[in-house]
């Protein structure tokens, strides 16, 4: 195969260390995870500590900013800087453990419906089609009310719903794959059921799930903020970073940085995370390194 | 004994718009260490044959009435768990399409791997090496360094000896290979058709070629059985059937071929087309298409007869 061997360095060669972009991604991901671990040794005040004296008062750099308290104050005089380093933890926490979640229950059932097919699918898909037609935030509401608002419930919940976005597209990658040659093969091979959907399929599925799960861990961290937001969620005066937002948004006119800072903790964590899943899909796809 | 044998094998599709009698009827025989060929055109029920002897055949595809045996044992009694153990182990396939027949997210030498692992078990290390010496076998060059690659890295010839290793690493008795060179080209075809007549004469493995072919069948097979509409007419040593084809089928395919003695004519080609496998019963399924055809052709369909010794026919009228 000489001739393959010298053919090869005209194909231009994929990067395979970080680009710029996931590089930006990691560590900004790292800097965010890193403070949200490390949230007892940085905050500088405790996050729940009320000081009606310093209330609302604007970030360190503006004319009545405080020093000790660099991101300004919120309406009951809290540290903003502490409360984000601490709202980290739960968010992060709670968006990771959620997409897990919800990522074991989907991509198990999606592959289930999507390679037996016939009554197992029919099944599957029309529970998948009625957590559909309920809004998850009205199913998520009525299961916190039964179950009574904790981190653990809302962490169940927030799985509960979401799993049917892995479904979904797992079946329908499953779909195509399980018509491809090598799975033939397989199975003529004497493969075992399970075998077969662990070693051949899945793994040739594994692209969308991780778009998909990079996608749902920013979708969770909303969701988290939006149950706060209705009182579903983690219950006050436990800092995340949804209720943040949502709890500043009644002073955007007049204190723009109580909504502001936790918005943009959202925001940085949501694009690092997506930066990382679009390099991590890349890498995992052998057709795209030599 | 014959290592494999197939009796009244028959395989139905049953469809909304009827029963497509893929296989109806088949029965053939292959000895230990024997290169059968099965030939015929699209649709003829050569690959619903194979896979029927599997027991792959897709929904709605049913086997509904026939024995397979291999080495006495009937294959249609036997429960899934006893069937899985005969797939790959017993009875290996290698299929038309090397560019899709491996899984592209894994290299060649851990799919091998992974196969000799399910088959002999041991130390992962010890497969490895097994596998690296099964490509060496199947003349792929460097094969510790092609081991590493992914099927995407490998040319279409490569990945066709990969998958050859692949099969042959539990050490089968038999092989199915279903149009094992129709998507390489001619050169390719040629090298591969010499692999797989070494491998099965230094392991006496038993061969089931499927092609539409006669070029390949003249190069490998012992024997040839002519398929058509789901049944097969005419059985015969390969030598016979190229020297005195006894079914007007046959005769009709081998007069496609381009031939020297013909040089200059216009390549010759068989009238109409294969029946609708939902439709009639009665006759002969050529009768439509056959020169040959009489009145009783229609009405009465014809068994396999033993016309000459070895050489089978399905045809009341072919000339002895």
């Amino acid at each position: 195969m000489s001739v393959a061997a010298t053919m090869l360095p005209v194909v231009a060669r994929p990067r395979r260390r970080l680009s710029f972009r996931a590089a930006f991604g990691l560590g900004v991901l790292l800097l965010i995870g890193g403070s949200a671990v490390f949230a007892p040794q940085l905050a500088p005040w405790d996050p729940a500590r009320q000081m009606l004296t310093k209330r609302l008062r604007p970030p360190m750099w503006q004319a009545r900013g405080l020093r000790e308290h660099p991101l300004g104050t919120d309406h009951l005089g809290r540290d903003i800087l502490s409360r984000i380093l601490h709202g980290g933890r739960i968010s992060l926490g709670v968006g990771l453990t959620a997409v897990t979640l919800s990522a074991l229950i989907g991509v198990t059932l999606g592959l289930l419906a999507g390679f037996f097919g016939g009554r197992a699918d029919a099944l599957i898909m029309r529970i998948v089609d009625v957590f559909l037609a309920i809004p998850y935030i009205l199913l998520a509401m009525g299961v916190v009310f039964a179950l009574g608002p904790s981190l653990l419930n809302v962490i169940l919940v927030m799985g509960a719903t979401r799993w049917v976005q892995f479904a979904r597209i797992v079946r329908a990658d499953v779909l195509s794959i399980r018509e491809r040659e090598f799975v033939a093969g397989a199975r003529a091979r004497g493969n075992r059921p399970l075998r077969l959907l662990l070693r051949h399929v899945l793994p040739n599925a594994l692209t969308p799930i991780i778009v998909v799960a990079t996608l749902e861990l920013a979708f969770m961290i909303i969701y988290e903020s939006a149950l706060s937001f209705l009182g579903l969620g983690v219950q006050p005066p436990t800092p995340t970073w949804g209720w943040m937002l949502a709890d500043g948004r009644n002073y955007v006119a007049t204190a723009w940085w109580l909504a502001t800072f936790p918005g943009l903790a959202i925001m940085l964590t949501v694009l690092a995370v997506n930066l990382l899943g679009d390099w991590l899909r890349d890498t995992l796809d052998p057709r795209l390194k030599v | 004994m014959a290592l494999l044998s197939v009796e009244g094998l028959r395989t139905h599709f049953a469809t909304g718009a009827g029963t497509v009698r893929a296989v109806d009827g088949v029965s053939f025989a292959i000895e230990r260490g024997e290169v059968l060929g099965l030939v015929g055109e699209s649709g003829c029920g050569k690959s619903v044959t194979s896979l029927s002897i599997m027991r792959l055949v897709p929904p709605p595809g049913q086997i509904v009435a026939g024995r397979i045996r291999l080495e006495g044992e009937d294959l249609l009694d036997k429960d899934a768990e006893a069937m899985r153990r005969v797939r790959g182990a017993r009875i290996a396939m290698v299929f038309q399409e090397p560019m899709t027949s491996l899984n592209p997210v894994f290299t060649v030498g851990d799919q091998i791997t992974a196969a000799v692992l399910a088959h002999e078990g041991g130390r992962r290390r010890a497969a490895w090496d097994r596998a690296v010496e099964m490509l060496d076998q199947v003349q792929v060059p460097s094969p510790g360094e092609r081991a590493r690659d992914y099927p995407h890295q490998l040319s279409g010839g490569l990945r066709q000896r990969a998958m050859i290793a692949l099969a042959l690493a539990p050490g089968p008795q038999l092989l199915i290979a279903d149009e094992p060179t129709t998507a390489l080209d001619v050169t390719i075809q040629a090298q591969i058709l010499d692999l797989l007549r070494r491998l099965q004469a230094e392991r006496g493995m038993a061969v089931l070629l499927i092609t539409h072919d006669l070029g390949v069948v003249a190069e490998l097979c012992h024997r040839v059985a002519i398929i058509y509409a789901g049944r097969i007419v005419e059985m015969a040593p390969v030598a016979r059937i190229f020297e005195e084809p006894l079914h007007p089928y046959t005769r009709g395919l081998l007069r496609c071929l381009p031939h020297p003695s013909r040089f200059g004519q216009p390549l010759s080609s068989i009238e109409g087309a294969p029946p609708d496998l939902r439709g009639a019963d009665a006759g002969c399924p050529f009768a439509p298409r056959c020169p040959l055809a009489i009145e009783s052709c229609r009405r009465h369909e014809p068994a396999l007869a033993e016309r000459r010794p070895g050489h089978f026919v399905a045809c009341p009228v072919a000339v002895v």
